[in-house]
C-alpha cells in the first residue's frame, strides 16, 4: 500500500507541475499576444484619425453643399453636377491622357535602364546609376520650377533646338495645350524613372543568373530573355511599382501648380489642382470638392484592381 | 552585330544620363551667373554667385523657411521611424491572425488620396484650433501629424524584418529582456541599416512636401522650403539667380542625406523587395 501511495505521489507531482506549466504558458502566450497589439496600437489609431476618418467624413460630404462651414445635404446633386462640369472634365480628361502615357513611359525606361545596369559587363556602372536616379533627390515644386523655366519662350530648351536647326522658331511651350501636357509628362518621367529603377535593380539581384546562363545556352535572344525571364520575375514589383505610380500621378499636383498653373485655358489642370481650388483659391465648397475628390478614390480602387487582374492572368 | 549593340547601350545610357543630369548643371551654373546671363542661356559658371546669394539673403525669407523646414523634417522622421518600426516589428514577431486582418486593412490606406482627406482633415484641425493651437491650424504641429504615419513605413519595416534572425528575440527573453526592451536592445541596433533607409525616405517626403502645407500654413513666417520656392517660381519679374540660388539651397539637404546614405538606402529598398 505505502509502495502504491509514494507511485502515486510520484506520478501526482509531475502531472501537477505540468497542469500549471501548461497554465503558465497559456497566461504566457496570452500575455505577448497582449503586448504584440501594444506595438501596433499607436499606429492603428493614428492611421484610424488621419486617413480613414478623414475618408468617411469626405464621403458624407460628398453629399453636402454649401459655403465655407454653412453646408447641408443636398442628396446627389454635386454628383449630378459633375458630369456637367467642364472644368471637372476638362481635369478628368488630362489627368487620365497623363496616366495612360506617362505611367507605361516611364515603366518601360525604368525596366529598360534596370536591365541594360544589370549586365556584368558594363562599364561605368555606378555612374549610369547615380545619374539616371539624381532626379530623385530634387523636391517636386524645385525641379518644377526648373522646368517651367528650362521650356520658357526663352528657355535654353528653345534656343537649343533654334541653335540646331530642329525648329524653325520658338515654340512657347507652356501656352500651347498640347505641349504644355508633354512638358508635364516629360518633368514627371524624369523625376521617377530613377527610383521605380532602383526598386527593378534591387530585384534584379536576387534573380538567380544561372537562369539566364541556361537560357542563352538555349538560344533565346536578349529579348527573349528580356520578355520571358525578367519581366515574369519582376512581376510583383512590377505591379507594385505602376500601382504606386498610378496612384501619384492621379493625385499630380505639385508640378502642374508650379509649371502651368494648370493653364492655359484649363489645358493642364489635374483632378487634385481642381479639387484644391474649389476649397482654397475659389469660394470654397468643400461639399462639391469632396464629390471631385471621390472620382480619384473610385479611380484609384478601379485602377489597382484591374492591375491586380492583370498580373493575376499573365503567370 | 555585338559591338553595334553594345554601342547603342552606351548611347542610349549616356543620353539618358546628360538628360538627367543637365537640369542639375544648369542650376549650378546659373546661380553664378546675373539673371540675364542666365535667360541668355549661358552655361558657363560666372562670377555672380556672392551677389546672387546676397540678394537671396537680403531679399527672401529663406532662413525662417529653413529652420521650420527642418523642424518639421526631423521630428516627422523621428516620429515616422519609431511608430512604423515598432508596428513592422510588432506585426511580423507578434504575428496572428487578428494582427494579419488590422495589417490589410492599414495597407488599404495606402491607397487612399491625399485629396480625398486633405479637406476633412483640414476642418479638423481647424476644429481644434483655439484649443490646441499647436496642433491647430497654421501649426507645424498640424502639418507633422497626419504625415507621421503612414502605412507605407509599417509595410517597409515588416518586410525587412523578415531578414530579422527570430533566435535573438528568444535570446533576449531568456536574458531577461522584457518585450519591449527585446526592441529596444536587440531589434533597434541590429536593423540600422533599414534605419537608415526609411530615414531618408521619410526626410526626403516630408523636406519636399507641399501640398499639406499649403492648406493648412497661412502666415508667411511658418512658410516651408517648397512653399517659398513656388511663390518665387510664380513671380512676374524672377531674378533667375536669386531664384536658383534658393533651389540648391533648398535641394542640398537632400542630396547630401541620399548622398551619405547611399549604400543604407538600396540595401534598405533590396530588404523590403526581398520579403
Amino acid at each position: 500500500m505505502s509502495q502504491l501511495g509514494t507511485k502515486k505521489a510520484e506520478v501526482d507531482l509531475p502531472v501537477r507541475t505540468k497542469y500549471e506549466e501548461s497554465r503558465r504558458q497559456k497566461t504566457g502566450v496570452f500575455f505577448k499576444k497582449k503586448v504584440g497589439w501594444l506595438f501596433i496600437i499607436v499606429s492603428v489609431i493614428a492611421i484610424t484619425i488621419f486617413n480613414f476618418y478623414p475618408m468617411v467624413q469626405a464621403f458624407l460630404l460628398s453629399f453636402q453643399s454649401g459655403m465655407g462651414a454653412n453646408l447641408e445635404y443636398v442628396g446627389l446633386d454635386n454628383w449630378r453636377r459633375l458630369f456637367g462640369d467642364p472644368t471637372f472634365i476638362a481635369a478628368l480628361t488630362n489627368t487620365t491622357i497623363y496616366l495612360l502615357i506617362q505611367v507605361p513611359l516611364m515603366i518601360v525606361l525604368a525596366l529598360f535602364f534596370s536591365v541594360l545596369l544589370n549586365d556584368p559587363k558594363l562599364k561605368f556602372k555606378s555612374f549610369f546609376r547615380i545619374a539616371i536616379f539624381l532626379p530623385c533627390v530634387t523636391s517636386l515644386v524645385a525641379y518644377s520650377v526648373v522646368f517651367k523655366y528650362l521650356f520658357g519662350i526663352d528657355g535654353i530648351v528653345n534656343q537649343f533646338l533654334l541653335n540646331f536647326g530642329l525648329i524653325p522658331q520658338t515654340i512657347n511651350f507652356l501656352a500651347d495645350p498640347f505641349w504644355a501636357k508633354v512638358v508635364i509628362i516629360l518633368a514627371i518621367t524624369w523625376r521617377w524613372t530613377g527610383y521605380n529603377m532602383i526598386f527593378y535593380l534591387a530585384a534584379l539581384q536576387n534573380v538567380d543568373k544561372s537562369i539566364y546562363e541556361a537560357a542563352r545556352i538555349d538560344g533565346a535572344s536578349s529579348f527573349q530573355q528580356f520578355f520571358q525571364i525578367t519581366v515574369p520575375m519582376l512581376k510583383p514589383i512590377i505591379l507594385f511599382t505602376s500601382i504606386t505610380s498610378t496612384i501619384g500621378t492621379l493625385q499630380i499636383f505639385d508640378e502642374i501648380v508650379n509649371i502651368t498653373n494648370g493653364g492655359p485655358g484649363n489645358a493642364t489642370i489635374s483632378i487634385s489642382q481642381y479639387i484644391y481650388n474649389l476649397s482654397f483659391e475659389y469660394t470654397p465648397d468643400f461639399g462639391y470638392a469632396s464629390t471631385v475628390s471621390y472620382v480619384i478614390v473610385i479611380l484609384v480602387v478601379i485602377l489597382s484592381i484591374i492591375q491586380f487582374r492583370v498580373a493575376g492572368e499573365k503567370k | 552585330m555585338n559591338s553595334l549593340k553594345r554601342i547603342f547601350i552606351y548611347t542610349f545610357l549616356s543620353v539618358a544620363a546628360i538628360v538627367s543630369i543637365f537640369p542639375f548643371l544648369w542650376m549650378l551654373t546659373s546661380i553664378t551667373n546675373k539673371s540675364v546671363d542666365v535667360t541668355q542661356g549661358r552655361l558657363l559658371p560666372g562670377t555672380h554667385l556672392i551677389e546672387n546669394l546676397k540678394t537671396l539673403f537680403a531679399t527672401v525669407d529663406i532662413v525662417p523657411a529653413l529652420i521650420n523646414s527642418s523642424i518639421i523634417a526631423v521630428i516627422t522622421t523621428f516620429l515616422t521611424l519609431l511608430l512604423a518600426s515598432l508596428a513592422g516589428y510588432g506585426f511580423e514577431i507578434h504575428r496572428s491572425k487578428g494582427k494579419d486582418i488590422v495589417f490589410t486593412i492599414l495597407l488599404l490606406s495606402m491607397m487612399i488620396p491625399f485629396a480625398a482627406i486633405m479637406i476633412p482633415l483640414y476642418r479638423m484641425f481647424g476644429s481644434i484650433s483655439e484649443t490646441a493651437p499647436l496642433i491647430g491650424i497654421d501649426s507645424l504641429g498640424a502639418v507633422i501629424l497626419p504625415t507621421a504615419t503612414t502605412a507605407f513605413f509599417i509595410f517597409f519595416f515588416r518586410q525587412n524584418t523578415k531578414m530579422f534572425p527570430k533566435d535573438l528575440v528568444e535570446a533576449g527573453r531568456i536574458d531577461g529582456l522584457s518585450e519591449i526592451g527585446v526592441f529596444f536592445r536587440i531589434y533597434m541596433p541590429t536593423m540600422k541599416t533599414t534605419y537608415a533607409a526609411a530615414a531618408i525616405i521619410a526626410f526626403m517626403n516630408s523636406w519636399n512636401n507641399y501640398l499639406w502645407p499649403l492648406v493648412i500654413l497661412q502666415s508667411p513666417e511658418k512658410r516651408t522650403i517648397p512653399l517659398l520656392i513656388s511663390n518665387l517660381g510664380s513671380s512676374y519679374s524672377p531674378d533667375y539667380g536669386v531664384i536658383m540660388s534658393a533651389i540648391v539651397i533648398a535641394t542640398l539637404p537632400t542630396a547630401l542625406v541620399f548622398f551619405l546614405m547611399q549604400k543604407h538606402f538600396v540595401a534598405g529598398m533590396m530588404g523590403s523587395v526581398k520579403g
